[in-house]
């Protein structure tokens, strides 16, 4: 008995060198680099002349992305920590109106309606979450009852209050506000004039603004989409949460046991999720200068659509922030390529089905290769 | 075990009800540093719900627990980890998705500060981790290998190595030779008796009688969620213990036809 228990230190030679083929296909985001590079080779092919690779075109479906960005790093960490939000899209608009009614109609400083709409919209999101964990019901019920509620209440509150569903005139009451700023603000306006000045970039031909460039600064939107990606990614790979995040959406019961906090982890993933869906709310009423109550459709969808692309496993305790952000690259760049090079747009529709379906039967191959069971 | 020394953990007619089922009746049982103690009993017998009141999971309904003397109350997991309690669970030691060194920091993460912030220290979580498994004898391809593609066997090494390399004073393990082949329960065994051996007090569930015997220095059976008191080693025949298991009668008659195989 003894002998046979000696631990053998020598490598065991059934266990095969894995290549370097299954090495790469283990990173989450390899379908997401895949899935870019396809994409940009295509439109770079057959839509180089359409003006999608000029700087208005380029600044199109840059924000485009962003705006998927930003909604899919929330919803990827909540997607890796075992948890789904399916109200993303309804707290969109609902953000959007509640910052429309407090500035607006209530006459509030533009800073004073932010701060408070984030703090209520954070709150619902706990509420999301800690409803998830004190009835142990799939979350995929409960944000699913709230998609409709909170988007009940936006279409409710502003026909109550103002007997429309568009609330406008956001633009002028946050003129000059420092909070309005930092959302609907652009960035780097000094290196677009000297672009244009240079020649490298578009600029206006006639007009009041002769001179000037086409796109003249780099919209706040996109700087939030990169940040929220930097620190998603660094929380959830470099630091103690993230890691706790992986073990509460891996096996909640042995992470549990383990000493990790999953509730806690669980509720604040919620809460987060809830913040990104209002930097994209913000984001979009500063640059429309209104709210309107059908804001922010089927976006709960988009979002989970490009975290699948991007390598998460929607069982939770599987993913990455950067792949999940080149998924909503692939997404933004194919929906205004598709517009770019006149193909119908519907078109765009049957493409994400069709991918969603490909990521996902790539990505259980994934899973089977990590566990070993194949 | 040497009986000089004072019981690390006490546990003092013990109950636990949940709703209707009662799955411990009032039991009793003392361990001591550095010995291996053998939880036996049946499937049902309620093993599993008795150290899980020992390592927080559970509150006993009803009873006392004495840690190093003084009365414990473990409202979660974490108490007991950080009073020096490690469990090792039935079915839920691993995550399988995760590497093997995530895992073993799993709950006890370091951490380096830059500047303001902390970070979860990779490096050296990956070099211990390197580590205690080659002192395990479980040669890794690396720190970032899922934990999903080891063997049965591996995983609870894995988790044992992570109990001992945390401190802890207590390890309890729930039947971590159940899923294994021969060689595998043979390492896991060796490993046991590895770290009774530093002293450490281990709670080892099994219901087999041939891996209690292999390492255990007592025995204590449940049965039923009740339990007839604790044997020495030496003092109690297999046959003996493989009866109370079964709650003696039936197995005697079944024995008989079974012409002693079981
Ligand atoms: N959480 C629970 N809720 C209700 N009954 C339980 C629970 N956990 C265990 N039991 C019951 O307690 C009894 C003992 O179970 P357990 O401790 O898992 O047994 P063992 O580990 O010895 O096989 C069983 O009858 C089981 O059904
Ligand atoms: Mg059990």
């Amino acid at each position: 008995m003894q002998d046979a228990t000696k631990p053998t230190a020598q490598t065991d030679e059934r266990i095969k060198e894995i290549s370097a083929f299954r090495k790469a296909l283990i990173r989450p985001e390899l379908g997401g680099m895949v899935g870019t590079i396809a994409v940009f080779t295509f439109f770079l092919l057959f839509a180089f002349d359409s003006g999608m690779f000029n700087s208005q075109g380029i600044m199109n479906w840059s924000i485009v992305s962003a705006q998927f960005m930003i909604i899919a790093v929330g919803a990827c960490l909540l997607m890796i920590a075992g948890e789904f939000d399916l109200s993303v899209g309804s707290m969109i608009g609902f953000a959007g109106m509640m910052v429309a009614i407090f500035s607006v109609t209530f006459g509030w400083p533009t800073w004073i309606a932010i701060l408070v709409t984030f703090a209520l919209c954070i709150a619902i999101g706990a509420l999301n979450g800690w409803i998830v964990i004190r009835t142990g019901l799939p979350s995929f019920i409960v944000t699913l009852a709230f998609l409709f509620i909170l988007r009940g209440f936006t279409i409710f509150l502003p026909q109550v209050i103002e007997r429309k569903t568009i609330i406008g005139g956001i633009k002028d009451v946050a003129e000059g506000d420092w909070l309005a700023a930092i959302f609907g603000g652009k960035i780097l306006q000094g290196a677009f004039v000297w672009l244009g000045d240079a020649g490298l970039i578009a600029t206006f031909e006639r007009g009041t603004r002769k001179g000037q460039p086409v796109v003249d600064g780099v919209p706040m939107l996109i700087v939030w989409a990169l940040v929220l990606i930097v620190i998603g990614h660094v929380l959830l790979t470099k630091t103690k949460f993230g890691n706790w995040i992986f073990a509460s959406g891996g096996d909640a019961e042995a992470a549990r046991n383990s000493g990790v906090p999953v509730n806690k982890v669980k509720i604040l993933m919620f809460m987060f999720t809830a913040f990104c869906a209002t930097v994209f709310a913000m984001c979009q009423v500063m640059e429309f200068g209104s709210a309107g109550a059908d804001r922010g459709l089927l976006k709960e969808f988009e979002a989970i659509i490009a975290v699948v692309i991007g390598g998460a496993l929607l069982t939770g305790g599987y993913g990455s922030v950067l792949g999940a952000a080149l998924g909503a690259l692939i997404f933004g760049v194919v929906q205004q390529g598709l517009f770019f090079a006149g193909v119908e747009s519907s078109l765009f529709r049957v493409f994400l089905g069709v991918i969603l379906l490909g990521a996902v039967i790539l990505n259980t191959y994934i899973r089977r290769i990590i566990t070993g069971e194949r | 075990m040497n009986p000089e020394k004072a019981p690390i953990i006490q546990m003092k007619d013990i109950q636990k009800h949940f709703g209707s089922v009662i799955a411990l009746a009032g039991v009793s049982v003392d361990v001591f540093p550095g010995e291996c103690h053998c939880l036996l009993g049946d499937n049902g017998a309620g093993k599993s719900t008795f150290i899980k009141t020992m390592s927080g999971v559970h509150q006993p309904t009803h009873g006392e627990i004495l840690f190093e003397g003084k009365p414990m109350h473990f409202n979660d997991p974490r108490d007991a980890i950080t009073a020096g309690i490690a469990t090792v669970h039935q079915h839920l030691a691993m995550i399988p998705l995760m590497s093997v060194s995530r895992n073993f920091f799993m709950g006890n993460e370091p951490e380096r500060k830059v500047g303001p912030i902390k970070f979860f220290d990779h490096e050296y979580a990956n070099r211990v981790t390197m580590e205690e498994m080659r002192k395990m004898g479980i040669n890794l391809r690396g720190p970032d290998q899922a934990v999903g593609t080891l063997s049965g066997g591996e995983r609870q090494t894995v988790a044992i190595a992570r109990a001992v390399h945390f401190g802890a004073k207590v390890l309890i393990l729930d039947e971590p030779t159940s899923a294994l082949g021969v060689r595998q329960t043979a390492n896991v065994l060796a490993t046991i008796d590895k770290v009774r051996k530093q002293g450490i007090a281990v709670v080892f569930i099994t219901h087999n009688v041939r891996h209690a015997l292999a390492v255990g220095d007592r025995f204590t059976v449940l049965n039923r969620g009740q339990t007839l008191g604790t044997a020495q080693r030496g003092q109690i025949t297999p046959e003996e213990l493989q009866d109370l298991m079964a709650g003696g009668q039936e197995l005697v008659a079944l024995e008989g036809s079974l012409g002693g195989t079981v």
